[in-house]
């Protein structure tokens, strides 16, 4: 039941989050986002970067225009002659901004007036434990309560049917009918025999769960060796999950960035500034310090954040070492899976299998990856049947379709569940 | 008749007791079961069990709920920006041994080759590839390779090396021999310019170990040019190989096969097909495919050019050995004169090299089916220049002696003498990749790249380019030849840079040359050039000579095996040492061949003489003044008074722990006539007492001579093209349709006939109209169980016997590709060999008569039948159908009990007996054998393909129709939003195949080539190997057409001897 319950209640928040950032994008534009998510590569509110401190220097820029013009293109600018854009052009070492031309006249707006409130996340660390309970733990906690409310009803309904049983044997007493003789509830056969059927069904169903489950990590949630906080990232900064695992789309492997990734945005990213809205803690509870573990980065990464360099040897190499990840999601070896045949064929979201990673400080396995868990899906999942083209060799469906005999196509349909499709 | 008697080995033919029990054994071993009454007296009574069972259940309960381990994800530091980690990059590049060479494209997964394929941008091996190129990858990964430099024996490092060795030969300036195989490397014969400048009197001596100077020396004084021409064996119509094995061996089998299987390829539409005619003294597969076969003496092979050439001439009757050369000959003659001839001749004999030179001269092949335009560089060496060599070194005259590609010691004919000379050197280097034999003896070793770790290049031909890129950083501290050249010449650049800008100078620019290294290859605009030569030899001085030469009573020829070739790194390949050999079937080992008659004069007994027991007699070899005892193995096909011996086995053991202890070293029995080197010798054999034991394959996975291979002559197919549709409309006809069924249509039937006398028309433009709907039919209404029915793609095979040689290159390509086990000597014994892809090889004719003898190959492999007999009687349904029509195995499924494997009509289906490879958790499972425990180390595991689980014990495997390329390419065409093509999924097999055997592909698509062969170009030669047992095959064959008078039936009496077994 708690794993119904953890099942339903994930699904909830999966729901929830899906809803809130399709509410998000028609509400007016979030700058923060923005802002993390576009500029935040290259500028910081309130220290130079690449480019200059953000905060308060649109007050400087000639008009809310020319801001447009420049975000939007600011070499167009450049070339036009505009002193103020050859004379910053030139004062930032003739570093090129990128274009932004998706962003709208109101998103710059937004973008502006969130680095202009903004203020430095203070240095004191806030310690409030109150919020470290994960919501796991809560479920959990759940889940006792009602065991002891399930044992305690039970203990009442066994006590006032021995009470009721007595109670019967003294008004029998009392009216002279005789009583059978009581045999205690050990020495009942009738009991004795459905306690070992019931123990042996019970063992049966534990050993075969267990032989099941062997080998399975549902919920395995290692610490790692740089706390990475998913929340933080493609949650709170909305990060695009394939910016960093970029084989998803290409691979069987979707790909554990390498720290040369990371440093895109670290090198101007070097401390952790959410901690008065998101207080990292670990799932021991223990409170993370973010800043210290990007440094962290730094160190595997082999970058001076004080001269704001790689260091190199002496054959000019970065002085580099890779990150020991530890691996969450494993498969056994006679399992072929491929990430792009189901996020770019498939066009299945990331948190389908791995649930709600914008929600996972630290990542644990949603999913049990089981191989009736794989065969469900493929039974009930519909393939992109009219909008690729591949499909287009299934005359026998696309008739069926036409006619209207079949809604759709399950992976199932087209051979999904068959052996050779996973284990070759 | 296209069902003639065909035999496996001999045993088959005379069906001794052993044989008998043999194929009624499936497994080899005895089953342990006690199946005795007294169950608790049983070796294994039910209590045992009982213990046993309960045990492992617990142990495997305790070993499971220990924790998992934990795994590591390690992405790069920096990610290289080309590699994306799970999708394999292919780097074009050049596969250069001696003077063979492959125009190849490297797979690489995560940085490391694990597969090669033939590039066919080239038009020289045109995508082609052979056994080695595809087994060359392991060579990359071998244990036994040197990792860092050697000086005296010790380890050093390159500087000190190079100091020494420049303060080495700058004392010995005046006498520095730098001795290499073949160099077909323009940039690299450049830096050995570079390098004998700096030396003024070094000298470069070319030695092959297998040589060729009969045939340059002869074109020398034929032609002017000390070359080889190109050889067009696509254009000739009559193909007459004196010796040579032009599909195996010879010169440059892939660019051979290529062309042969161009012209053996036939339809019914399309009767034109080339004639082969072979006269060779042992069996090789050039001699398995020809039409007409004769044998004669190693020596007499002059006389057989002679003979020839007179009757061409002058139309002289021949009165040659035998009335089957006379034959041979006669008709040769009279079809070379037809016109597009072409005769090759594999013998070191300048006089008879001359003669064959002069009669392609006479039947005008030179500018038609030998090119002279465009020469071939393949082979360089002139053997005489070798043996000054020798003797200059053994007369003290050598100062420094540096030797690439090639290994003296071993290859060498009196190889005493060079080591005696070679002690004799005071500076001697070795670029061996390996302790070799000469390596051993040198004084520095400064170990070469392999070829997929260096730059390079390759102009097999005039103005043909080939480029050489790497597709791993060197693995150990080596360096490439070249480097250690230029650094010893004193050059300041290295071979790299040198490289680079002799192609970038070469191919105006960066853009130019990144072209040319995409493509691998750089040839001139157009068709190839063609031009003939004027013949100037000396025919009657050539005459003279060849009269002269002495046949021996018995002869001995040495030969080189598909496989191992000329020994080299070959020999330590345990892919190639675990390869059959096309003609004998036998692994691991070289022997002493002989011919059945010969077998049974010399006195071995049956059960030795026939293929039955492992135990090989052993014979006493003598000859050039050596004595060598080798075990015999028969071999139908040979000339009687021939032993034919392979090099390349009898290896040192630091050559690695395959090649150690395989065979004995067949060298030393060439000789030096005092122009070339000789193959074959006057010989006398004796048997001893002794028997050896040789892992034989043929008689593993036997049918038990049930009808497999059909077989037609040029003239039965061409007077009726649709004969083996008859054959199988008799055969099968009765199941195609209901009879009540019928009857119901018998007026639309009737009505039909009338029809005819306008549908005649018609009927003559299909003349296979009457086996309309034969297929489906039968398929439908053969089989009271419910069709299976593939939605969208349905997988097919084509084999063409036709064009199938027999070469063993896919053989070796699914190995690399599937991760197939290497079982061991031990091991074949057993009959566990792994290999998903064997090639059947069947005889006919009279044993005792070599030149009756006839060869057809078959390549057997998973015939993913569509009612398979497998599937049935899985008892947790391991083995399954996909509705893509794949016969599928899931191997975490099985439970082993083999079931599948004894209802397998095709014998397909090999069995773990042993954890060949490290896959279980238990370590102790190991399988260790010393020839093949290096194919489990950390570095040769490199090789495995990671899209392909490695097998554990006791689980079955069988081909899976590659259906890791088949699921990547449908992946592709899904992201790319578009069907798939025909052509793009592609097996190993297929990709590998010299001869375009193999067809593959979607055959519910109307416009595949799978479709269109099956349905039109090919209909009258299709046929599905026991069909009629209604196993519905998805991969067919087409019928051998062999283009001769006579099929030979051999014992006719005993025809008909399948029919008691069906």
């Amino acid at each position: 039941m708690p794993k119904l319950r953890r099942i339903a209640i994930s699904a909830f928040a999966v729901l929830l989050a899906f809803f809130s950032s399709n509410f998000s994008a028609i509400a007016a534009p979030d700058g923060k986002a923005l802002f993390q998510s576009n500029c935040a590569q290259c500028h910081n509110p309130v220290k130079d970067a690449t480019g200059p401190a953000l905060k308060d220097k649109d007050k400087s820029f000639p008009t809310k225009d020319w801001v447009y013009g420049w975000v939007h293109n600011s070499s167009a600018v450049i070339q036009t002659g505009d002193k103020f854009a050859v004379d910053l052009y030139n004062q930032w070492g003739k570093t090129q901004m990128t274009a932004f031309p998706q962003l709208s006249k109101d998103d710059i707006d937004a973008i502006l007036k969130y680095v202009d409130n903004y203020q430095p996340p203070a240095n004191t660390l806030a310690t409030s434990p109150g919020n470290s309970t994960s919501g796991n733990t809560e479920v959990d906690n759940n889940g006792w309560v009602y065991t002891m409310i399930t044992l305690s009803l039970l203990l009442l309904v066994i006590i006032l049917w021995k009470a009721n049983l007595a109670l019967r044997r003294t008004a029998n007493e009392k009216s002279g009918i005789p009583n059978e003789k009581e045999i205690p509830l050990y020495r009942n056969r009738l009991v004795i025999a459905i306690v070992v059927i019931l123990t042996f069904i019970f063992c049966g169903y534990w050993l075969v769960n267990g032989a099941i489950s062997l080998g399975r990590q549902q919920n395995y949630q290692p610490s790692q060796p740089i706390f990475f906080s998913h929340k933080v990232h493609p949650g709170i900064n909305q990060i695009n999950c394939l910016y960093c695992h970029a084989g998803a789309e290409k691979s069987r492997q979707a790909m554990v960035p390498s720290p040369n990734i990371c440093m895109n945005c670290h090198k101007q990213i070097s401390e952790y500034s959410g901690e008065k809205e998101h207080p990292l803690y670990n799932a021991e509870g223990k409170h993370i310090d973010g800043t210290a573990e990007i440094h962290k980065l730094y160190d595997y990464a082999g970058w001076d954040p004080a001269k704001k360099e790689y260091r190199r040897d002496a054959l000019g190499n970065i002085i580099t070492r890779p990150i020991a990840w530890v691996k969450v999601h494993n498969l056994p070896d006679h399992v072929y899976f491929n990430h792009s045949q189901h996020v770019k064929v498939g066009q299945v979201q990331c948190q389908r299998c791995h649930g709600p990673m914008q929600d996972m400080d630290e990542v644990y396995q949603f999913s049990p990856l089981s191989m009736g868990w794989c065969i469900n899906c493929h039974r009930q999942t519909q393939v992109q049947f009219t909008n690729n083209n591949y499909y287009s060799i299934f005359e026998q469906y696309h008739k069926e379709l036409k006619e209207g005999k079949r809604t759709g196509v399950t992976v199932e349909d087209i051979g999904g569940t068959e052996c050779q499709k996973c284990h070759y | 008749m296209s069902q003639k008697q065909y035999w496996k080995g001999l045993e088959e033919l005379q069906q001794p007791e052993a044989h008998v029990q043999a194929t009624e054994n499936e497994f080899k071993e005895e089953l342990p079961f006690d199946l005795s009454d007294n169950l608790l007296n049983a070796t294994t009574p039910r209590r045992d069990f009982l213990k046993f069972l309960g045990f492992s259940t617990l142990a495997a309960t305790l070993v499971a709920s220990c924790e998992m381990p934990i795994r590591k994800v390690i992405p790069y530091a920096i990610k290289p920006e080309d590699i994306t980690p799970g999708v394999p990059n292919y780097y074009a590049s050049t596969f250069t041994d001696g003077g063979d060479y492959c125009a190849v494209v490297i797979k690489t997964r995560d940085g490391r080759p694990i597969k090669i394929e033939g590039n066919e941008l080239s038009s020289i091996t045109k995508g082609g590839t052979s056994a080695r190129v595809q087994a060359s990858v392991l060579n990359l990964y071998d244990k036994a390779r040197l990792r860092h430099p050697y000086a005296e024996g010790n380890e050093a490092t390159f500087d000190a090396i190079d100091r020494r060795i420049k303060e080495g030969l700058a004392v010995n300036t005046q006498s520095v021999y730098l001795l290499t195989s073949t160099i077909i490397s323009p940039t690299t014969n450049e830096v050995v310019t570079q390098f004998l400048a700096k030396y003024p009197n070094a000298k470069h001596v070319t030695y092959d170990a297998v040589s060729y100077s009969g045939m340059l020396l002869a074109n020398e004084a034929s032609y002017g040019k000390r070359a080889l021409p190109t050889y067009h064996f696509d254009k000739a119509q009559t193909i007459v190989s004196l010796g040579a094995d032009f599909l195996g061996t010879w010169l440059a089998p892939i660019e051979f096969a290529k062309g042969y299987g161009l012209g053996r390829k036939i339809n019914a539409r399309d009767l034109r097909l080339s004639r082969h005619y072979q006269v060779e003294a042992n069996h090789t597969i050039s001699g398995a495919n020809a039409d007409h076969r004769a044998t004669c003496k190693p020596s007499e092979q002059g006389a057989v050019a002679v003979a020839l050439y007179n009757a061409i001439v002058n139309g002289a009757k021949p009165s040659l050995s035998t009335n089957a050369l006379n034959e041979l000959v006669m008709g040769a003659a009279a079809d070379l004169k037809k016109g597009n001839g072409l005769v090759v001749c594999g013998c070191n004999d300048v006089a008879t090299q001359t003669i064959v030179n002069a009669i392609n001269d006479k039947i005008g092949a030179n500018g038609t089916t030998i090119n002279w335009a465009l020469t071939s560089n393949y082979k360089q060496g002139i053997d005489a220049d070798m043996v000054a060599m020798v003797e200059a070194m053994n007369n003290g005259q050598v100062g420094a002696l540096l030797m690439h590609g090639v290994n003296p010691s071993y290859t060498y004919f009196e190889s005493k003498k060079f080591d005696a000379g070679l002690a004799k050197v005071p500076v001697t280097v070795s670029f061996a990749e390996r302790m070799d034999e000469t390596a051993q003896k040198c004084k520095y070793i400064v170990p070469d790249h392999n070829y997929l770790e260096s730059w390079g290049d390759a102009e097999p031909k005039p103005n043909y380019f080939s480029l050489q890129q790497p597709g791993i950083a060197p693995i150990f501290k080596t360096r490439a030849f070249q480097d250690s050249l230029l650094m010893w010449a004193g050059a300041s650049n290295t071979y790299g840079d040198f490289w680079k800008q002799f192609w970038s100078t070469k191919l105006g620019g960066e853009a130019g040359f990144d072209k040319a290294l995409q493509d691998g290859v750089i040839e001139p605009v157009g068709a190839m050039p063609t031009g003939g030569g004027s013949f100037a030899g000396n025919v009657s001085d050539a005459m003279a000579k060849i009269q002269m030469s002495k046949p021996g009573a018995m002869e001995l020829v040495v030969y080189q095996t598909i496989a191992i070739g000329y020994g080299g790194a070959w020999s330590n390949n345990p892919w190639l040492q675990e390869m059959p050999d096309p003609i004998t079937k036998a692994t691991w080992d070289n022997y002493a061949c002989v011919s059945p008659l010969r077998a049974k004069q010399l006195g071995a007994e049956l059960s030795s003489q026939t293929e039955v027991d492992a135990k090989k007699r052993v014979i006493i070899i003598k000859a050039n003044g050596q004595e060598m005892k080798l075990p015999v193995v028969v071999v139908p096909g040979m000339h009687n008074d021939v032993v034919a011996i392979a090099v390349g086995y009898g290896r040192d053991p630091k050559v690695g722990r395959a090649a150690a202890n395989t065979g004995k070293n067949a060298y030393p029995f060439l000789s030096f006539n005092g122009q070339t080197f000789v193959n074959h010798a006057p010989v006398s054999i004796d048997k001893t007492a002794e028997f050896y034991e040789i892992a034989i394959t043929q008689t593993h996975h036997s049918y038990e001579a049930r009808p497999i291979v059909h077989e037609f002559t040029l003239y039965e197919f061409s007077k009726d093209p649709n004969i083996l549709l008859k054959e199988r409309k008799e055969e099968i006809g009765a199941f195609t349709h209901v009879p009540w069924l019928d009857e119901k249509d018998g007026a639309h039937e009737e009505g039909g006939k009338e029809k005819t006398t306008d549908a005649k028309a018609l009927a003559e433009r299909d003349s296979t109209s009457e086996f309309d709907g034969m297929d489906e039919g039968f398929r439908e209404n053969g089989t009271m169980y419910p069709n299976y029915i593939s939605p969208g793609l349905h997988w097919g095979m084509s084999i063409d016997l036709n064009s199938c040689i027999g070469c063993g290159a896919c053989v070796i390509g699914c190995q690399a590709e599937n991760n197939v086990s290497v079982v061991g000597k031990e091991h074949v014994l057993l009959a566990h060999e792994m290999h998903w892809l064997r090639i059947d090889r069947y005889f006919s004719g009279m044993p005792d008569d070599p030149d009756t003898i006839q060869t057809v190959f078959q390549p057997m492999l998973c015939q993913h039948c569509d009612n398979a007999p497998c599937e049935n009687v899985c008892p947790v349904s391991a083995t399954n159908h996909s509705s893509e029509g794949l016969n599928q195995m899931a191997y975490n499924r099985c439970i082993g009990t083999k079931y599948c494997a004894n209802n397998c009509p095709y014998k397909v289906r090999r069995f773990n007996w042993m954890d060949w490879n490290g896959a279980d958790c238990f370590d102790d499972n190991l399988y260790e054998d010393y020839r093949r425990d290096d194919m489990n180390d950390d570095l040769t595991r490199m090789v495995l393909n990671p899209d392909v689980t490695v097998r554990s014990r006791g689980v079955m495997e069988k081909c899976t129709f590659c259906v890791q390329r088949l699921q990547e390419a449908k992946l592709t065409a899904k992201k790319a939003n578009r069907p798939m093509q025909d052509g793009e999924a592609r097996t190993a097999c297929q990709q590998a195949c010299p001869t375009d055997a193999i067809v593959f592909g979607n055959v519910n698509d109307k416009n595949s080539a799978i479709y269109k062969l099956r349905k039109q170009q090919q209909r009258e030669r299709m046929f599905y190997v026991l069909e009629h047992i209604h196993t519905l095959p998805n991969i067919n064959y087409l019928a051998k057409i062999r283009n001769t008078d006579m099929i030979v039936a051999g014992n006719e009496n005993k025809d008909g001897m399948y029919m008691e077994h069906i």
